[in-house]
């Protein structure tokens, strides 16, 4: 109890901390209270979303091809459940009240008076989800999570934790989305990764929100031995402003980080995403790349990487494409080596489609039209190893549905 | 030669062509046509206007036409996009084609076949198995890129096939590979009547090993100086040069 009160002390000490980077929010222009909603066994029992928004959220209504769910409906956890042995998924109130020893992870990756948006997730009535892969589990589906804002001007707070033991495998394929009428929410999610020795976990992340929505994600991530952390975040659909930064501390020889980010910026939008990976043992890999998209918004596409022991190795790349006028992309790359033996590099480019390429491909019977297009994919085209095929099949399904309403 | 032939015969007409690139003449006045069926190569020194009459003919948008007409089977074409003159039969081989990241050589192979084109096929005869998953011309040699640029051809199957230097940077050993692959596009082994039509530029000559041309042009500061026999004018440049060439017409 006492460590929870220093806690709540230290977040009421950060209540108004701006951020480090995006636009400053106010947090009283946001509604806490949203109906409850009742609890169904099974998503196919949901009615408060239909197949296709929750598909646009990455999340099969079936179950289908998924080895367990969560679905949270702005305060509320809706549904959640686990299809396969080895695999648990709880609200993460709930988890804290089942297991003691949750509280030794809570908090330990992300600071809580890192800012007023994690103080605010302390400071008040929040859910989330727990998911836990037991050791040595592995799962053939992914999981699936789904975070919903239907309630205007709700502020949503969410506090994830997710834990693979020694040597287990968990696929998570998550959605945060909005109803598209809604003028103004904000959604806060902290969530806290915990890769033990040889686990691996991959996270993909397709956001959709609304033109009014503002979002604040703080994540952390810890990998143990030989651990891999893999994050796929697209966000291609308007939002008003969103500005996340997620770190992963490589804490245990040979662990690895990947993150991959696809952003395209609508008009009107701001976006502000970076991954920041910490290596501080021997053999640690990492490796961050991003491609954003203007179409007239504002995207900082940050990356920051820190060798803090030699014989580290780790890369950034970060590609910009402006289509529209009065689109901005700041790519703002940074590598910072503590030790001798560190081999870190970077390469960042801003610019238009080469007309160059186009012209190849009008060459091969393409209008100026699908010439554009066809590198604009291609653009966004990340080759991502280590995802299962499935979830591979699964995300590019659900780029190219963010892609036919983006570009 | 072929002022006297037939017209009616000509596929590809060049009447009278000056294109500018950036502000500055490069083409002037040049004439040719290619008849159906035949091949026709380019000789010429750097900087001659080799490429820029092969750019003009595809009809991209740096190589400004200021005077004269390109015209297709009698339509004046002159106007029209790449695009437009692909879908009407053009192909081109680039010499230094860009890279297009995220695009694998399959799908751009694909891009350009019409339906029922077994693009894997194609690429085991062009030995680029294993190119056909990497993004296109990323990373490809000289003589890869070469195959490349004749595997989406061939995918492609155009009426009037341009050629930019087809043999440079390729060796002795894919030298027959591209060789063969020209001479599917050219269809130099169907005994029947031809219907495609060739303007290949070479500098070496090399390809006239493998692919049989009807028709050679000498190309000096812009302007076609000879037109005759590609042989008979290979030698003649061989032995004496770009200059004996400029000087005979004179």
């Amino acid at each position: 109890m006492h460590a929870l009160n220093e806690l709540k002390e230290r977040a009421r000490a950060a209540a108004d901390k701006p951020a480090a980077y995006g636009s400053d929010l106010d947090l009283r222009h946001y509604a806490d209270e949203a109906p409850e909603r009742g609890y169904v066994e099974s998503l196919e029992e949901l009615e408060e979303l239909s197949g296709e928004e929750l598909a646009r959220a990455g999340v099969e209504k079936s179950g289908r091809e998924r080895s367990g769910s969560f679905v949270q409906i702005d305060g509320t956890v809706v549904h959640r459940k686990a299809m396969e042995k080895g695999l648990e998924i709880l609200g993460t109130r709930e988890a804290l009240e089942k297991y003691d020893w949750l509280w030794d992870y809570y908090w330990q990756t992300v600071a809580v008076d890192a800012d007023k948006y994690t103080a605010a997730v302390e400071l008040a009535p929040f859910e989330g989800y727990f998911m836990r892969a037991l050791p040595g589990s592995r799962t053939i589906y992914p999981l699936q999570a789904c975070l919903y804002i239907r309630e205007p001007r709700f502020v949503q707070r969410v506090h994830n934790i997710i834990i693979a033991e020694e040597g287990s495998e968990l696929h998570i394929i998550t959605g945060c989305a909005s109803k598209h009428e809604i003028e103004m929410g904000l959604h806060l999610g902290v969530s806290e990764f915990f890769v033990k020795k040889n686990a691996r976990v991959t996270f993909t992340m397709v956001h959709n929100w609304a033109e009014g929505m503002d979002v604040r994600p703080r994540s952390g991530v810890r990998v143990e031995e030989n651990g891999l952390f893999m994050s796929n975040y697209v966000v291609m659909e308007p939002v008003r402003s969103l500005q996340l930064y997620p770190t992963a501390r490589l804490v245990g020889e040979g662990a690895v980080a990947r993150f991959n980010s696809i952003l395209v910026a609508q008009p009107g939008s701001e976006l502000d995403v970076g991954s920041r990976v910490i290596l501080s043992a021997p053999r640690c890999n990492a490796e961050i790349i991003s491609r954003a998209i203007t179409r007239g918004g504002y995207i900082a596409a940050r990356g920051h990487i820190r060798g803090e022991v030699g014989g580290v190795k780790a890369h950034l790349e970060c590609r910009g494409l402006i289509l529209d006028e009065g689109g901005v992309i700041h790519a703002i790359p940074e590598l910072e080596g503590l030790a001798a033996d560190v081999d870190m590099s970077h390469e960042a480019a801003v610019g238009k489609i080469a007309q160059e390429e186009v012209e190849y491909l009008m060459s091969r019977g393409l209008s100026e039209d699908e010439a554009t297009s066809t590198i604009v994919r291609g653009f966004l085209n990340v080759k991502i190893e280590g995802l299962p095929p499935l979830l591979e099949k699964e995300m590019r399904r659900m780029m190219e549905l963010s892609e036919q309403k983006a570009l | 030669m072929y002022e006297s032939d037939d017209d009616r015969d000509i596929t590809l007409r060049v009447e009278n062509l000056s294109v500018e690139v950036e502000g500055k003449e490069v083409l002037r006045g040049v004439s040719l046509g290619i008849k159906c069926g035949e091949t026709h190569v380019l000789f010429g020194p750097n900087g001659s206007g080799k490429t820029t009459l092969l750019m003009a003919l595809m009809g991209f948008p740096r190589y400004r036409v200021t005077s004269g007409r390109i015209l297709f089977e009698e339509e004046d074409i002159t106007g029209l996009p790449p695009y437009e003159r692909a879908r009407r039969g053009f192909g081109i081989m680039f010499q230094r084609p860009p890279t297009v990241r995220g695009v694998t050589l399959e799908q751009m192979a694909a891009l350009c076949a019409d339906d029922g084109v077994d693009v894997e096929a194609l690429a085991g005869d062009m030995n680029l198995e294993e190119f056909l998953s990497r993004d296109v011309n990323h990373g490809f040699s000289g003589g890869e890129i070469k195959r490349s640029e004749l595997l989406q051809l061939l995918a492609q199957n155009p009426r009037i096939v341009l050629l930019d230097e087809p043999e440079s940077g390729v060796d002795m050993e894919n030298l027959q590979l591209v060789g063969k692959a020209i001479r599917k596009l050219l269809q130099k082994d169907l005994r029947r009547r031809r219907t495609k039509c060739g303007l290949i530029i070479t500098h070496t000559g090399y390809i006239l090993d493998y692919v049989e041309a009807d028709v050679g042009h000498v190309l000096c500061e812009g302007t076609v100086v000879c037109s005759g026999n590609p042989r008979e004018q290979l030698e003649g440049i061989r032995k004496y040069g770009f200059e004996e060439c400029a000087r005979c017409t004179r």
